[in-house]
């Protein structure tokens, strides 16, 4: 079975700083790592690998540190890493980037047959949600999105049930394979790397695409010139209006929930005094589908 | 009568599951009804694909939409990505929108994503805001990025249509006008169930059906809750309120409480009419799930936690102690009117 899976590296959003005098992002010092997501799907490719035998493919659109990524994939138990770069592939929208995955599984397919496609639920650099979609899209195959868990899989016959997450609860789908899915972070546990791997990814060289070669990427849909949306400005948000601070240790306790209360009553928000027999709601559509 | 090819159509796509529209596409027509104000020569349209649906495109008419595009087909009953993106990129090619506006659920992001791959354009998810900029007279998409450190407002300058997600409840309801009417304007599919490689067989419905997103109440608990006992205080008040509970993310990582209660950026987006805070320092990230509330009550210990720089009133005080008055008060509030 051989399984391609899409990764990014991304800034650690957790350490994302905005400088406050120009609004803009402190790149200094952010650590990159591989998207969350990306993780969850090489670990089940890898797992896949395990039970039928075959390979683990991965690739990545990124600067050449996102090779970085890539070893850590290897680590993981992936067998071969691209990691296709150019100058030309930057500020690409998620509609370029799609074309520029596609184009290059495209490239790997013609090599040998691919029976699934795993990419990340989003990339939480930007949470688009869109890549996995858009690369489903462009190849014409099935596309299972919010992917919690593989029920079964079976190469030969061609087939898969999969378990898709929605807000109402979850869809059992049966799909023709191969398909692309894009992964929630229940799919598989990442486990610890073992360390025959972690002694190959210490010499593993990923392979290194550019805009022309191996694949003559068509140049008007990459980087820049591909991408039909364009930031416009880019802005710190701006606080709401904050209202009063009142302090227990001046006003004491019963004052201060009392003017909590007459200020919600007086804002008009609710009537406090009316939700007499409160009811939950308890119609898990109630309100989501009037 | 009006040049058909010259209308600037605000395409709105109408979310349904079992006939019934997804209150979000109403949050999107009041959106759309707007944009068209500052659009000269547009018009507000919706676009419906399903089985069975059509007496939607009433309620449609009513949200602001002046016409609506319908495709019924059995193999759209339930909701696949081919059928659906194949259906709505034809109505796209043949009509040829300026706008296209979809809803950023599990249901519009699988779909809005296969559209503007199909039809070449630019997509841009779960903006927060959705403005005409007043000079190009195109869409300006406004997003958080960076885990909502930052806001980026997006433009798709030369491809049509320009498309947009927005997550529910990001945006207000509008009020409908009963009397309003349309136009409905049919067509077909044309594939089969054996086109479709994917296939419905099964589905298991999420237990207790709390649903966040439309709760006018919402009693919310962050670490300083402490331990999990904490939750069974912000469950009594929201029992008493009607409302229901929600968390900052530490909760739902600890185990405490299922993801479903989680607001914020990786949670959900609410506007209630009423948030308490009580315990949550106010990181960003959970500040853009909540800040449109209408009200919020924040209580913390830490006078300079940021969520007192948005809350409409601060209490700075140990939840443990405020809560419990809060319950106190409340009860007696309501006592008060049964008596009356
Ligand atoms: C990519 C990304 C996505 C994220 N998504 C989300 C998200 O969707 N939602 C979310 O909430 N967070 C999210 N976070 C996490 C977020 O950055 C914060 O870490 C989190 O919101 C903090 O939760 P908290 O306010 O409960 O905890 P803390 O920041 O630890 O705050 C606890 C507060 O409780 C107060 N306190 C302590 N004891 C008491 C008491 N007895 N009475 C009253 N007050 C007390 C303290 O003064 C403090 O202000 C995300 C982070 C990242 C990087
Ligand atoms: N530059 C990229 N290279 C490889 N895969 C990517 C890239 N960008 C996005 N992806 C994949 O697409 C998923 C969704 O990303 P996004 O649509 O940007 O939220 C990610 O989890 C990755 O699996």
């Amino acid at each position: 079975m051989h399984t391609v899976v899409a990764i990014k590296q991304v800034p650690d959003t957790t350490n994302v700083r905005i400088n406050p005098e120009t609004g803009t992002l402190i790149r200094e010092g952010v650590p990159a790592i591989i998207n969350p997501y990306d993780l969850h799907a090489v670990e089940l490719a890898v797992r896949l690998k395990e039970h039928f035998g075959g390979k683990v493919t991965v690739i990545t659109m990124g600067p050449p540190k996102a090779a970085e990524a890539l070893i850590e994939c290897v680590e993981q138990g992936a067998d071969r890493c691209i990691l296709i770069t150019d100058r030309k592939f930057a500020a690409a929208d998620t509609l370029a980037t799609s074309y520029v995955l596609a184009r290059a599984i495209e490239a790997l397919q013609e090599e040998g047959p691919i029976d699934l496609y795993l990419f990340g639920l989003q990339a939480i650099d930007g949470d688009t949600a869109q890549v996995g979609p858009g690369v489903a899209t462009r190849l014409n195959v099935p596309l299972i999105s919010y992917a919690l868990h593989i029920e079964s899989i079976d190469p030969e016959a061609r087939v898969a049930v999969v378990h898709r997450k929605t807000e109402r609860g979850i869809e059992v789908l049966r799909t023709r394979l191969p398909a692309l899915l894009t992964v929630l972070k229940e799919i598989a546990p990442v486990q610890r790397a073992p360390l025959p791997n972690l002694i190959r990814a210490a010499r593993y060289k990923p392979e290194v695409w550019s805009s022309t070669d191996p694949v003559p990427f068509d140049q008007d849909q990459i980087g820049i010139r591909g991408s039909p949306t364009v930031v416009g400005r880019a802005y710190t948000p701006a606080p709401r209006q904050a209202g009063d601070i009142i302090r227990v240790s001046e006003l004491g306790l019963q004052e201060c929930v009392k003017r909590a209360l007459q200020n919600v009553q007086a804002s008009g928000a609710v009537d406090l005094a009316s939700i007499v027999d409160a009811k939950r709601p308890t119609d898990g559509n109630g309100g989501e589908h009037s | 009568m009006t040049d058909e090819t010259a209308v600037k159509r605000i395409w709105v796509f109408i979310e349904q599951e079992e006939g019934r529209a997804h209150q979000v596409s109403w949050e999107l027509m009041g959106a759309a009804t707007r944009l068209s104000k500052e659009l000269e020569g547009s018009q507000v349209e919706g676009v419906l694909l399903g089985y069975n649906v059509a007496h939607i495109a009433e309620e449609a008419y009513r949200y602001g939409a002046s016409r609506v595009y319908l495709i019924e087909d059995p193999v759209l009953e339930k909701y696949r990505n081919l059928p659906y993106s194949v259906g709505a990129s034809k109505l796209v090619q043949k009509y040829k929108p300026e706008i296209f506006l979809i809803g950023a659920t599990t249901l519009g992001r699988d779909l809005g994503s296969s559209i503007a791959t199909r039809v070449r354009t630019g997509l841009t998810a779960d903006c927060t805001e959705l403005a005409i900029d007043p000079n190009l007279k195109i869409l300006a998409a406004t997003r958080p990025t960076f885990g909502g450190n930052l806001m980026a407002t997006i433009l798709c300058r030369t491809h049509r249509p320009q498309m947009a997600t927005v997550r529910p409840r990001v945006l207000p309801l509008p009020e409908p006008l009963p009397t309003a009417t349309g136009e409905l304007i049919r067509e077909s599919l044309d594939l089969s169930e054996d086109d479709i490689p994917v296939k419905h067989v099964g589905f298991i419905p999420r237990e207790g059906g709390l649903n966040i997103e439309y709760a006018d109440v919402i009693v919310a608990g962050g670490r300083g809750l402490g331990s999990p006992d904490g939750i069974k205080l912000l469950e009594e008040l929201a029992g008493l309120l009607g409302g229901v509970v929600g968390v900052s993310r530490p909760l739902v990582d600890a185990g405490w409480i299922s993801y479903e209660h989680q607001v914020g950026q990786t949670g959900k987006t609410v506007r209630p009419k009423l948030y308490i805070a009580a315990g949550i320092s106010g990181a960003v990230q959970h500040r853009v799930g909540m800040a449109n509330s209408d009200f919020i009550l924040a209580i913390n210990t830490d006078p300079n936690a940021p969520i007192f720089q948005i809350a409409s009133l601060g209490i700075v005080g140990d939840l443990y102690e405020v809560i419990p008055e809060l319950i106190n008060q409340v009860k007696a509030m309501q006592q008060g009117t049964e008596r009356s």
